[in-house]
């Protein structure tokens, strides 16, 4: 699979159907490195031009903004901007709904305006053009399966839909944890907990929703977000389950099963 | 005509005190600074009816929705008897829509006293939901005595105003059984009929003065509740309306842009200004230090929250035992708001009290564990925005105090100098797609 930059489109002079916005984690996060890994697998086999920034790709700026220094989101956008725009971009697909939510609802005021969707929405898409083909649940036929919200893509942009008819494609049961859809608890990353300690109090977040997950009995917990990965991660260690419950991202189920 | 003119002083007197009170509220919340309205009129009124009038968000939990709506329904449609009372009261006459209804009156009455029957049974139920169960979200530690006082002093109120409604009809009924004066029959109630039975053997003149002690009980209760009303919680039957019309109708992901940092980026980076932008004062503060850095939108929540706690009760934060309460955010900024107005009635003008919103009444713990979720924006039947004032505070914790914690200083650095909040170098962001080579 040969994996494009805009650079390399520009050089020959033609525009990609779309640009795959990859964000920090996907970049360099171990973990995310393989969720970035299967959206390319699936664009590549579903024949959709895409193309990536690549090294000219930076931070959105929301961890800043979210963390109170809007100089400094102010200073990412506004360059992120003039590279976006001066490749003539006209849609964007990212793998974060930090990045999703940023660019395409912050961006605008700053002069960035672009189609931008989540890859869980263009996943869907390509299930409902019925460009994707999935050959049963494999494995995970029968298995519980719970999705978990992102505060980013749920509550901040009321995409509820999209994740789950994709995991629904799968054949795989699908159960819903106590707090769901607009009810849904945080990992605990948002906001930028991500880059820091929590607080002092009497327990950490992602370890509450851990337990829901648990709760329901799913022996895989969905989740369409780097940080809600890592922290869901982090809570199933905490509570020693990393044997018997895996932490997956739509992209690498929709993957696994194309 | 004695009374007549007694029952004019109290309306006057109670008048002109709510008329202080209104003159007040909108004094304070003129406090905070201009806010632009999201969306047309016709989505914000569409909001209004469906959340205010309607109570859409309260059915997230239904039997208490349920109660409420008894209590809200039986609020609107019994205070169309106090248009009765107050004519009965100015111009002595007694039941006077009596003569102009009919037979619908006695409908009416039955309807309301329907209503006072169910409000005295919910509030009973609320009241021992509060006080008997004791269910956590009215416990939370920033539900010290006063919020709880006020929450039970409403419930009670409105359990004497509606028992005072339903003596009154019955001893009107046992007056009329009796044949006595200007006690015209009105045929029975629905409610009031079953306390005939304990005050019939009274004599006439006991019978009388319940009637009009209830009467004046009534009225004057509903005007030192309206009274109390710009002290308490309960402001949030009118303000629900305006809040719900003021709603947030952008993406709730979608953080307010913050034009004075623009343009001094735009400087920094070489690029042009609007005219706007060039047109545009120096900025003062960034973000908010006290309530006057506020919007009016963010203050008039203050002044609609009812402290019913959902908000804090879905906070992620809240739930794991951090300091931060949305609930207490609303409740700090109010306090302060009339701490303030109270500074300028006494001085005239503000005169500084060395206090401010930020550190004083919200310190930075509570700022820090904000996961910026939405659950408590969610969870707000009046949609009341708690998340606004909390990342408005933030702002100036950040970047006017430079009181970020270490790691977020480290989080800073690594975007300014390798693009991405962790340590990794630019030139290395595309190496993920040798792994799969």
């Amino acid at each position: 699979m040969n994996i494009m930059t805009m650079a390399a489109f520009a050089a020959k002079g033609e525009q990609p159907e779309i640009l795959f916005w990859v964000g920090c984690a996907g970049s360099f996060d171990d973990r995310y490195k393989s969720v970035t890994l299967a959206i390319c697998k699936i664009l590549d086999k579903v024949g959709m031009s895409f193309a990536v920034l690549g090294t000219e790709e930076s931070c959105t700026g929301d961890p800043a903004r979210r963390a109170g220094n809007d100089f400094l989101f102010q200073m990412q956008a506004m360059s992120n901007i003039e590279v976006l725009n001066g490749y003539g971009i006209k849609k964007i697909v990212t793998a974060c709904p930090h990045c999703f939510n940023t660019i395409k609802n912050e961006y605008p005021i700053l002069g960035g305006n672009y189609e931008v969707i989540h890859h869980s929405e263009l996943l869907q898409e390509l299930l409902n053009q019925g460009k994707i083909n999935l050959q049963g649940g494999g494995e995970f036929k029968g298995k519980k399966i719970t999705y978990h919200d992102s505060c980013y893509l749920g509550r901040a942009n009321n995409i509820y839909d999209a994740p789950r008819e994709v995991l629904e494609a799968l054949d795989i049961s699908l159960v819903e944890m106590k707090r769901s859809k607009s009810k849904g608890l945080c990992c605990g990353a948002g906001g930028g907990q991500m880059f820091k300690e929590p607080e002092k109090g009497n327990k950490d977040i992602n370890v509450e929703r851990t337990e829901e997950a648990i709760e329901t009995g799913a022996t895989t917990i969905a989740t369409a977000c780097p940080f809600c990965m890592t922290m869901m991660s982090d809570g199933v260690k905490n509570k020693e389950k990393e044997a018997s419950i895996a932490v997956m991202d739509l992209a690498e189920l929709v993957a696994k099963f194309m | 005509m004695v009374s007549s003119m007694i029952f004019f002083a109290c309306l006057a007197v109670a008048a002109y005190f709510v008329f202080n009170n209104i003159v007040k509220i909108r004094r304070n919340i003129n406090l905070g600074k201009a806010f632009e309205t999201t969306g047309n009129q016709g989505e914000r009124f569409k909001k209004m009816i469906f959340i205010a009038f309607g109570q859409q968000k309260m059915f997230d939990r239904p039997l208490v929705a349920l109660l409420h709506l008894f209590v809200y329904l039986g609020f609107l449609i019994v205070n169309i008897e106090m248009l009765e009372i107050i004519i009965d009261g100015l111009f002595g006459t007694h039941r006077v829509l009596l003569k102009f209804l009919g037979n619908s009156y006695h409908f009416m009455v039955n309807i309301f006293e329907f209503f006072a029957i169910t409000i005295i049974i919910a509030c009973v139920i609320f009241y021992v939901r509060r006080n008997v169960l004791k269910i956590k979200r009215f416990w939370f530690s920033e539900m010290s005595t006063a919020p709880r006082t006020d929450a039970n002093i409403i419930l009670v109120a409105e359990i004497l105003l509606m028992s005072a409604f339903l003596w009154m009809n019955a001893a009107d009924l046992s007056l009329q059984a009796k044949g006595l004066g200007h006690y015209t029959q009105t045929g029975s109630f629905l409610i009031s009929s079953h306390l005939v039975p304990f005050i019939d053997h009274l004599s006439a003149g006991s019978l009388i003065f319940i009637e009009r002690g209830a009467w004046w009980f009534h009225i004057l209760g509903v005007l030192a509740f309206a009274n109390y009303l710009p002290y308490s919680k309960h402001l949030h039957i009118i303000l629900a309306f305006p809040n719900t019309y003021f709603s947030n109708l952008l993406p709730a992901g979608q953080f307010k842009n913050m034009p004075e940092v623009t343009k001094e980026v735009k400087l920094m980076l070489n690029l042009p200004l609007t005219e706007a932008e060039n047109a545009a004062a120096p900025a003062g503060r960034f973000g908010a230090k006290d309530v006057p850095d506020l919007t009016w939108k963010q203050l008039m929540e203050a002044y609609t929250c009812t402290e019913c706690g959902r908000c804090s009760s879905v906070c992620p934060a809240n739930i794991t035992g951090k300091k931060l309460s949305p609930r207490k955010i609303m409740m700090d900024t109010r306090d302060r708001m009339e701490e303030i107005g109270a500074n300028i009635d006494k001085n005239g003008s503000f005169q500084d009290d060395g206090k401010t919103l930020y550190s004083n009444y919200i310190s930075q713990e509570e700022l820090l564990a904000c996961t910026t979720c939405n659950a408590c924006v969610d969870a707000c039947p009046v949609n009341i925005d708690p998340l606004s004032i909390i990342m408005d505070l933030r702002k100036f914790m950040i970047m006017e105090e430079s009181k970020a914690p270490a790691s977020w200083n480290n989080m800073f650095s690594n975007l300014e100098n390798n693009m991405a909040p962790w340590k990794f170098a630019p030139t290395e962001r595309f190496n993920w797609a040798k792994k799969e080579e």
